[in-house]
C-alpha cells in the first residue's frame, strides 16, 4: 500500500507540475461547455426566401405578406422570373424560393385549386427541411383562411383536428437542454480516454517504464497508480461541468445526484480501461493520440450526441450501443432532464459495468511486464 | 556460485529475421567487475534486457544469483540494479523526488542505504530540488546510478553508462564503480570504448551477437598471435592506400598518427625497402605491444 500511495503522490505531482496539461484538463471542458451549446443551435430562425410573383394579384400579395409576417422568413428578393430568382439560391443568398404562377388568384377562385412552386437549397439539410416545412405550414394556414375556402367551409364544415402541442421534460424544446448534458459526457470522454492513454504511453516513450519494470512493483499497483489519479480528475471535471451547466444554462439535474455520480464513477472506470487498452497497443504518444482520436470521433458521431440513436439504421444502432458513450449520454439525459430514478436506468449501469470489466480486463491481459 | 550465468542464450527480433544475441554462454563471478565490449548493435543491450528480466530469450536459459531469468523474475527484480543506456528517470520530477520514488518502489528509503550512494549523491545533492530533465549529462548519469543503487542491489547492470559523457566525468565514473566493487557488488558494464575495457577485471568481446573472446584484458592482449608494427610516413593517407594494395600485408589500420600493421611472412625489412622505393619519405617502423583495440579488430576480422 505504501508503494501505491507513493505512486499516486508522484502521479499527482506530475499532473500539477505540467501547467499546460493542467489547464487543458480543467479549463478546456469549462470553456467548451460554455461555447459549444451556444454555438450549436438547430432552431432555425431566419430562412432567406426569394419570391417570384407572376400573378401580382391581391391573393398573391396576401400570401407574400403572410410569409413575411410569420417571423421565420426574411424576404431577400422579389424577382420577375424563376431564372433570375434561382441565382439567389445558387449564390446562397436565399435558402428557399417560392414561385407563384400567373393567374394564381383566378384559378384558385374559379377552379378551387392552384399549384405553387417551392424550391429549396438542400446543401444545409436541416435548414432546408425546417425552412421548407415552415413554408408549407404558412401556406396551409393561408389556404385555410382565404375567402373561397371560408365560403366553402360555411356551406359544409370539414372535420378539422386541432392539435394541442406540449413538450415534456424540455418545455420550450430548447436545443441546449438536449445538448448540454451530452457535451458534458463528451468532455469526460476526451479527458478520461485520451489523457490516460497518453500518460501511460509517455512512460513507454521516455523509457521510464523500463526502469519501473525492473523494480519489484506489482502489476496492479502500477495500473491502479495510473487509473486512480485520472479517475479523480474525471470526477472533478464532471462536477465542474455540472456547475457550468447550472450557472450558464440553468440546467439543474431533476434526478438524484447520487445516481448521477454512481454512473459517472462507473463510466470513468470504463473509459480509463479504454485509455489503458490503447496504451498497451501503441508505443508513442503520437500513435496513442491518433488512435484515441479515431475512437473518440466514432463515439462522438455514433453516441446520439447530434442525432438520435433511435433513428439510425439497425447496423449503426448496434455500433452505437457497443460504445459506452451512448449509454452514458442516454442515462445522463434521463437523469438530468427527466429525473429518472435508479430503477429506471439500472440496465444502463449494467452495460457500463460490463464495458468497465471488459475494457480493463482486456487491457490488463495485454499489458505485460516482460515481452 | 557464479553471480550471473548465460547458457546458450539466443534472442531474435521481427520473428527471427534479426539475430540480436546468437547462442551466448557466459559466466560472471561474484564481486567481479565485468565488461561487455562491442560496437553499436553488437547485442549488448539485448543481453542486458534478458538478464534484467525485461526480455524473454528465444532459446537458452540465464540466471542471476541463482534465480532463473524467466521463472524467478520477481526475485531477480528485488536483487538487481539496472541503469539503461538511455536516461530513463522522470524528467519532470526533482533529483530528490526521483530518488525517493525508486527507494519507495523497492520498499526502502534514501536513508536506508545512504552509505552506498553517499559518495555519488553528495555530488548532486546541491541540485536536490532541480528537475532531472534540467541536469547536465554527467549529473543525470550520477542520479541514474544513485537510483539503481538505492536498494543495495547484489548485481548492478550498467548499459553504456559513459556514452555521451565527458572525459573527466567518465574517469570519475569508473572510480565510483571501483569503490562499489569493493562493497561486494557484482558489476556488469557494457561500453563501446576500448580504453574502458582495460578498467574491467574480465571482458567479453561481442560482435554481431556472438562472443569472440572472454578473458582478462591482459590475457586477451597477450593472446595476440603475431607481431604488430606501427608505421608512419610523411603522407600517411597515401601510405595506408599503398599498404592495403600489398599482398604481404595481413592487416592495416590507421591509429592516430601511426598505421598498425601485421604481416603474413614477418619480413619487415623487405617491406620498409619496398615502401621507400615507392617514394614514401620519413618512413618510421617500430614493433609495438598490441592494445585491446588491436585484439578486438583482429578478432573481428577473423569472425
Amino acid at each position: 500500500m505504501r508503494v501505491l500511495r507513493y505512486l499516486l503522490k508522484k502521479e499527482f505531482r506530475q499532473i500539477f507540475r505540467d501547467k499546460i496539461i493542467l489547464a487543458m484538463m480543467f479549463a478546456m471542458p469549462t470553456i467548451q461547455l460554455i461555447i459549444f451549446p451556444l454555438a450549436m443551435n438547430f432552431d432555425v430562425k431566419s430562412v432567406n426566401i426569394a419570391v417570384v410573383d407572376n400573378d401580382h394579384s391581391s391573393y398573391s400579395q396576401q400570401l407574400v405578406a403572410k410569409i413575411g409576417a410569420s417571423g421565420y422568413f426574411k424576404i431577400v428578393a422579389a424577382e420577375p422570373s424563376f431564372q433570375s430568382a434561382i441565382r439567389y439560391i445558387e449564390t446562397e443568398k436565399a435558402d428557399v424560393l417560392l414561385e407563384i404562377p400567373p393567374n394564381f388568384e383566378s384559378h384558385l377562385i374559379r377552379e378551387g385549386k392552384q399549384r405553387i412552386g417551392v424550391s429549396v437549397d438542400a446543401i444545409n439539410g436541416t435548414k432546408a427541411a425546417i425552412g421548407g416545412n415552415y413554408l408549407l405550414m404558412v401556406i396551409a394556414d393561408f389556404n385555410k383562411d382565404i375567402p373561397v375556402n371560408m365560403g366553402r367551409n360555411m356551406a359544409a364544415p370539414a372535420g378539422m383536428i386541432d392539435i394541442a402541442y406540449s413538450n415534456w421534460f424540455n418545455p420550450l424544446a430548447e436545443y441546449r437542454f438536449y445538448v448540454v448534458p451530452a457535451i458534458l459526457v463528451l468532455l469526460l470522454t476526451l479527458i478520461g480516454g485520451s489523457m490516460s492513454a497518453l500518460n501511460i504511453v509517455r512512460e513507454k516513450e521516455v523509457g521510464t517504464i523500463e526502469q519501473i519494470n525492473v523494480t519489484p512493483i506489482q502489476k496492479w499497483e502500477f495500473i491502479l497508480g495510473k487509473l486512480i489519479p485520472f479517475w479523480v480528475v474525471g470526477m472533478i471535471v464532471f462536477t465542474i461541468g455540472l456547475l457550468v451547466a447550472w450557472g450558464v444554462y440553468g440546467i439543474w439535474p431533476v434526478g438524484s445526484f447520487v445516481t448521477l455520480y454512481v454512473f459517472a464513477a462507473v463510466y470513468m472506470v470504463a473509459l480509463l480501461g479504454f485509455g489503458l487498452l490503447i496504451s498497451t497497443y501503441t508505443s508513442n504518444q503520437l500513435q496513442a493520440m491518433f488512435v484515441a482520436f479515431f475512437f473518440v470521433m466514432i463515439f462522438m458521431l455514433m453516441s446520439g450526441l447530434f442525432t438520435s440513436v433511435d433513428s439510425m439504421p439497425p447496423w449503426a444502432k448496434l455500433i452505437a450501443n457497443l460504445t459506452p458513450v451512448t449509454h452514458f449520454i442516454r442515462v445522463i439525459r434521463m437523469i438530468v432532464l427527466k429525473g429518472s430514478g435508479f430503477a429506471d436506468v439500472y440496465m444502463e449501469l449494467l452495460y457500463l459495468g460490463l464495458f468497465a470489466i471488459v475494457l480493463n480486463g482486456w487491457a490488463i491481459f495485454n499489458y505485460r511486464k516482460t515481452s | 556460485m557464479s553471480a550471473v550465468t548465460l547458457d546458450h542464450i539466443t534472442k531474435t527480433y521481427d520473428e527471427g529475421k534479426v539475430l540480436a544475441v546468437d547462442d551466448i554462454t557466459l559466466q560472471v563471478e561474484e564481486g567481479e567487475l565485468f565488461g561487455l565490449i562491442g560496437p553499436d548493435g553488437a547485442g549488448k543491450t539485448s543481453l542486458f534486457r534478458v538478464l534484467t528480466t525485461l526480455l524473454l530469450p528465444d532459446k537458452g536459459s540465464a540466471t542471476v544469483r541463482g534465480y532463473d531469468c524467466v521463472k524467478d523474475y520477481k526475485e531477480i527484480r528485488k536483487r538487481i540494479g539496472y541503469m539503461p543506456g538511455k536516461f530513463s528517470l522522470y524528467q519532470d520530477l526533482t533529483v530528490k523526488e526521483n530518488l525517493d520514488f525508486f527507494a519507495t518502489l523497492f520498499g526502502s528509503t534514501i536513508e536506508g542505504n545512504y552509505e552506498l550512494i553517499k559518495d555519488i549523491y553528495e555530488q548532486i545533492k546541491p541540485f536536490n530540488d532541480r528537475r532531472a530533465g534540467k541536469l547536465s549529462g554527467g549529473m543525470k548519469q550520477k542520479l541514474a546510478l544513485c537510483c539503481a543503487l538505492i536498494h543495495k542491489p547484489e548485481v548492478l547492470f550498467l548499459d553504456e553508462p559513459t556514452t555521451g559523457v565527458d572525459v573527466v566525468s567518465r574517469k570519475e565514473f569508473w572510480e565510483m564503480l571501483k569503490r562499489l566493487k569493493q562493497q561486494g557488488i557484482t558489476i556488469i558494464v557494457s561500453t563501446p570504448y576500448m580504453d574502458e575495457a582495460m578498467l574491467c577485471e574480465r571482458i567479453a568481446l561481442i560482435q554481431n551477437g556472438k562472443i569472440m573472446s572472454v578473458d582478462t584484458p591482459a590475457n586477451i592482449m597477450a593472446a595476440f598471435p603475431v607481431k604488430l608494427y606501427a608505421m608512419k610516413a610523411d603522407n600517411i593517407y597515401k601510405l595506408l592506400t599503398a599498404l592495403r594494395g600489398m599482398p604481404e600485408i595481413d592487416s592495416s589500420f590507421a591509429f592516430g598518427e601511426y598505421i598498425h600493421i601485421t604481416l603474413k611472412d614477418d619480413n619487415i625489412e623487405a617491406l620498409r625497402q619496398k615502401v621507400e622505393q615507392q617514394g614514401h619519405t620519413h618512413v618510421d617502423i617500430k614493433l609495438i605491444h598490441p592494445g585491446i583495440e588491436d585484439s578486438f579488430i583482429r578478432l573481428m576480422n577473423q569472425a
